[in-house]
C-alpha cells in the first residue's frame, strides 16, 4: 500500500471528481461521477472526494489518462473540457490543491511526468448549503456527459501490451 | 467583554490592513489589523465565518441519517463529526457499545487523526517551518517541499495514504463512509483486511518516530523563537480516560489552568453546558467559548494537540509516552503555551494514533462479534470526541418521530477562537508595531494561526474561488495598496 508504484490491476483511465452533495451546485462532480459509474465503461475508475489533496497524487500512478471533474464559479457555460498541464499552485488554501497543482504534486513525488489530464468545467451558479441542484446546472451536466463519456469510451479501450484485468 | 488590542478606542481614524482570507486555512478567514499614523498596532482581530448553518440543515431530518450526513459539514475532517454525531446517537438510541463496535470506531477515528496531523505538520506547517516565515511566498507550499526535502514529502504522502486506508477499510468507503451507526457500526473487518492494514503499520510508526524527532529538533533549534513566538497563557481544555491517560476517543471533560492546575476534572461530557459558556461579540460570527468557572475574562482556554497532551496524565503507547517525557522535560515541567509547541504536541499525537492502531490490529474483537447494541430511548444526545484540532461536541434532540428538532455543534476552532486572536495579537505587537508592513511580516500572523490547524468547516471549493488577498487601506478608507497572493486561476 505505501509505495509510490502502481497497482497490476490499476484502471488505465480515471474519473476523479470532487465536491460537496449537500452544497447546490458543488454536487455537479460528485453527479457526474455517479453518472459516470453508472455507464460501467471497461477501463474507467470513478473516485469522488470532497477536495484534492496531496494524496491524489497517489490515484494517478499508472493511469492512461486522468479526467479531474468540478464544479465551476463563473467559467464558461455549460462546461469546458480542456487539457491540463501541472502547475505549481502557491494559491492552495489549507486543506485543498487545484487539479494542475496534483498533477504538479506527482511530478515532485515520483521524479515522472504525470499521465495525460483532462479537467471538466462544470459551471455552476448557487452553492448553499442545503440547496439542491439547480435547474441550469442540472442541464450543464447533462451537456457535459455528452462530451464526457465518448473521451472515456476511447480512452478506456484496452491497448496491445495491456494487462487483463483480474 | 473586550481583551487588550480587541478594540481600538477611534477605529475611524486607523489605518487598516485585511489579510483576507486566510491561506492554508479552510473556509473564510480574515485578519484586521487597524494601525496609527505611526504604524503601531491599535487593535487585531480574527475573523472567521462560521458554519452556523449546518444546524438548521439537519432539523427535521432522521436521526440515523445524522452521522453520515454531518460528513458534509467539513471536507478535512468528516470523520470526526461522523463519529461525534454517531456518539451523540448512542445517547438517542440508548445504545452502549460492543467491544467490537467500539474498536472499529477507535480504528477509524485514529486513522482520522494519523492522516489529519501527517497532513497539518508535512504540508502545512513544514513549509514554514523549514524555510522560514519570511522566505518568498513561492517557497511556502508542499510543491517547494517536494522539490527540496523529497523524502519529507513523500513520507507525509504515504502516512496520510495509510490514515486514509484505514478510514476506507472502517467506514466503507474514502468519503461519505456509513462505518459508524447509532448504537454501534455496520461492519467488522475481514481478515484480509485486517493483514492489509497490519502490513504496513510499523513503518507508519517509524515515520511517525521520525516525525517527532523533526518536530523537536526544529523547536530546540531556535528555543526562543518556538517557546516566545505568539505565547499567551491560558487554560487548557479536552476529555480525558477515566484513568487520566490520552483518549482522543472517549472520556470526561478535564480543564487545567495556566499554571497546570486541574479546575475541572471528570467533567460529565452529557451536560457540557454545565461547563462551558459560549459568548457572543458583535464584531464576530464565531462565537467565544470560555469556563463557567473562571468567567468570560480568565475562562478562555485552548484546545487541541498543545492542550490534549498535557492535560492527560500519561500516554498509554510507549512511544507517544517517551516522546511526551521528552517534550515536558524541555520545558522543566512548567505549562507550554507557545502556540508554535502545537507542532511538536502534534507529531507526539499522530505517533500514539499510529501505536494505538497497530494495538488494535492485533486485537480479534475487530473480525466479529455484536456490531449494534439498544438500550432504552432517549430525545438527547450528547457526543464529545477529541477531533484532531481539538474537541468537538455535537449536541442533539430528538422528537417522538424521530426526526432532529435542535442541533448545536461546537467545533474545534470555536473553542481555539479566543486563542487564537490572543496569538496574533501577540505576534502583531512583536513583529508589526511601528513597523512597514510587508507580506512576510503578515505571513508571521498567519504562522500563528496556522500553528492551530484552524478548520473554518467549508467543504466547498469550487474552481475560481479562494484567492489571497491583502489590502491597505488608509484612514479614509481608500484602498493604498494591494496584493493578491497567487490570484484565483481561471478554469484552464
Amino acid at each position: 500500500m505505501l509505495s509510490f508504484e502502481a497497482s497490476a490491476h490499476t484502471a488505465p483511465v480515471l474519473v476523479l471528481a470532487v465536491g460537496n452533495p449537500s452544497r447546490g451546485d458543488d454536487a455537479l462532480g460528485p453527479l457526474a461521477a455517479q453518472q459516470v459509474a453508472a455507464l460501467g465503461l471497461p477501463g474507467v475508475e470513478v473516485l469522488t472526494d470532497f477536495q484534492l489533496q496531496v494524496e491524489h497524487a497517489l490515484d494517478l500512478l499508472g493511469r492512461r489518462l486522468v479526467v479531474f471533474v468540478d464544479a465551476a464559479v463563473g467559467g464558461r457555460a455549460p462546461f469546458e473540457l480542456r487539457p491540463l498541464l501541472p502547475r505549481a499552485d502557491v494559491r492552495h488554501t489549507s486543506h485543498s490543491l487545484s487539479p494542475a497543482a496534483v498533477l504538479d504534486a506527482y511530478h515532485r513525488l515520483t521524479g515522472a511526468a504525470p499521465p495525460p489530464a483532462r479537467q471538466l468545467a462544470i459551471r455552476g451558479e448557487g452553492f448553499e448549503l442545503g440547496a439542491p441542484l439547480g435547474e441550469a446546472a442540472a442541464a450543464n451536466l447533462q451537456a457535459a456527459m455528452t462530451a464526457l463519456a465518448p473521451l472515456l469510451l476511447a480512452a478506456g479501450q484496452p491497448l496491445p501490451g495491456d494487462r487483463l484485468p483480474a | 467583554m473586550s481583551f487588550e488590542l480587541e478594540t481600538a478606542a477611534h477605529p475611524e481614524q486607523l489605518k487598516r490592513v485585511a489579510i483576507d482570507p486566510l491561506s492554508r486555512v479552510e473556509g473564510h478567514g480574515k485578519v484586521t489589523l487597524l494601525l496609527d499614523e505611526d504604524g503601531h498596532v491599535q487593535q487585531v482581530r480574527l475573523h472567521i465565518v462560521e458554519f452556523r448553518g449546518f444546524e438548521k440543515f439537519i432539523q427535521g431530518r432522521p436521526y440515523w441519517e445524522v452521522p453520515v450526513m454531518v460528513q458534509r459539514l467539513c471536507g478535512i475532517c468528516p470523520v470526526s463529526h461522523h463519529l461525534a454525531a454517531a456518539k451523540a446517537m448512542d445517547m438517542i438510541v440508548g445504545g452502549r457499545l460492543t467491544p467490537t463496535a467500539e474498536k472499529i470506531r477507535r480504528l477509524m477515528h485514529h486513522g482520522q487523526i494519523l492522516q489529519s496531523h501527517a497532513l497539518h505538520f508535512f504540508h502545512l506547517a513544514s513549509p514554514d517551518l523549514l524555510f522560514g516565515f519570511d522566505s518568498e511566498v513561492a517557497r511556502r507550499n508542499v510543491v517547494a517541499l517536494a522539490a527540496e526535502h523529497p523524502e519529507i514529502a513523500r513520507k507525509g504522502v504515504l502516512l496520510r495514504k495509510y490514515g486514509q486506508e484505514v478510514i476506507r477499510v472502517t467506514a466503507g468507503k474514502r468519503v461519505h463512509g456509513t462505518g459508524a451507526i447509532p448504537g454501534g457500526v455496520n461492519k467488522s473487518l475481514t481478515a484480509e483486511e485486517r493483514s492489509y492494514l497490519q502490513e504496513d503499520v510499523y513503518r507508519v510508526i517509524a515515520w511517525s518516530r521520525e516525525a517527532v524527532e523533526i518536530a523537536r529538533r526544529l523547536h530546540e533549534s531556535n528555543r526562543a523563537l518556538y517557546d516566545g513566538f505568539g505565547r499567551f497563557a491560558s487554560s487548557m481544555l479536552s476529555i480525558v480516560a477515566p484513568d487520566g491517560s490520552l483518549d482522543l476517543y472517549d472520556g470526561h471533560l478535564r480543564a487545567r489552568d495556566a499554571d497546570g492546575q486541574i479546575l475541572v476534572d471528570r467533567g460529565d461530557c452529557s451536560r457540557y453546558w454545565e461547563l462551558i459558556f459560549e459568548e457572543v461579540k458583535p464584531w464576530s460570527y464565531m462565537k467565544f467559548p470560555f469556563l463557567r468557572a473562571l468567567g468570560p475574562e480568565a475562562g478562555w482556554y485552548k484546545v487541541g494537540p498543545l492542550a490534549r497532551v498535557q492535560n492527560c496524565d500519561r500516554i498509554n503507547t510507549p512511544l507517544a509516552a517517551a516522546a511526551r517525557r521528552d517534550f515536558l522535560e524541555a520545558s522543566g515541567g512548567r505549562p507550554v503555551h507557545s502556540p508554535l509547541a502545537y507542532h511538536w504536541t502534534r507529531m507526539i499525537e499522530m505517533l500514539f494514533a499510529a501505536e494505538t492502531i497497530k494495538d488494535l490490529l492485533h486485537d480479534d474483537d475487530l473480525l466479529g462479534g455484536e456490531l449494534v447494541a439498544l438500550g432504552e430511548r432517549s430525545e438527547r444526545g450528547v457526543g464529545i470526541i477529541e477531533a484532531p484540532r481539538g474537541t468537538l461536541i455535537h449536541h442533539y434532540r430528538v422528537d417522538e418521530h424521530d426526526q432532529i428538532t435542535r442541533a448545536n455543534l461546537i467545533v474545534s476552532t470555536t473553542h481555539n477562537n479566543q486563542a487564537m486572536n490572543e496569538a496574533i495579537r501577540q505576534v502583531a505587537r512583536t513583529y508589526l508595531d511601528g513597523r512597514r508592513i510587508t507580506e512576510p511580516l503578515l505571513n508571521h500572523i498567519e504562522v500563528a494561526i496556522r500553528a492551530f490547524d484552524p478548520c473554518l468547516s467549508c467543504a466547498t471549493h469550487a474552481l475560481g474561488q479562494m484567492p489571497l488577498a491583502v489590502e491597505l487601506v488608509d484612514a479614509a478608507g481608500t484602498v493604498v495598496d494591494r496584493r493578491l497572493r497567487g490570484d484565483a486561476a481561471p478554469p484552464c
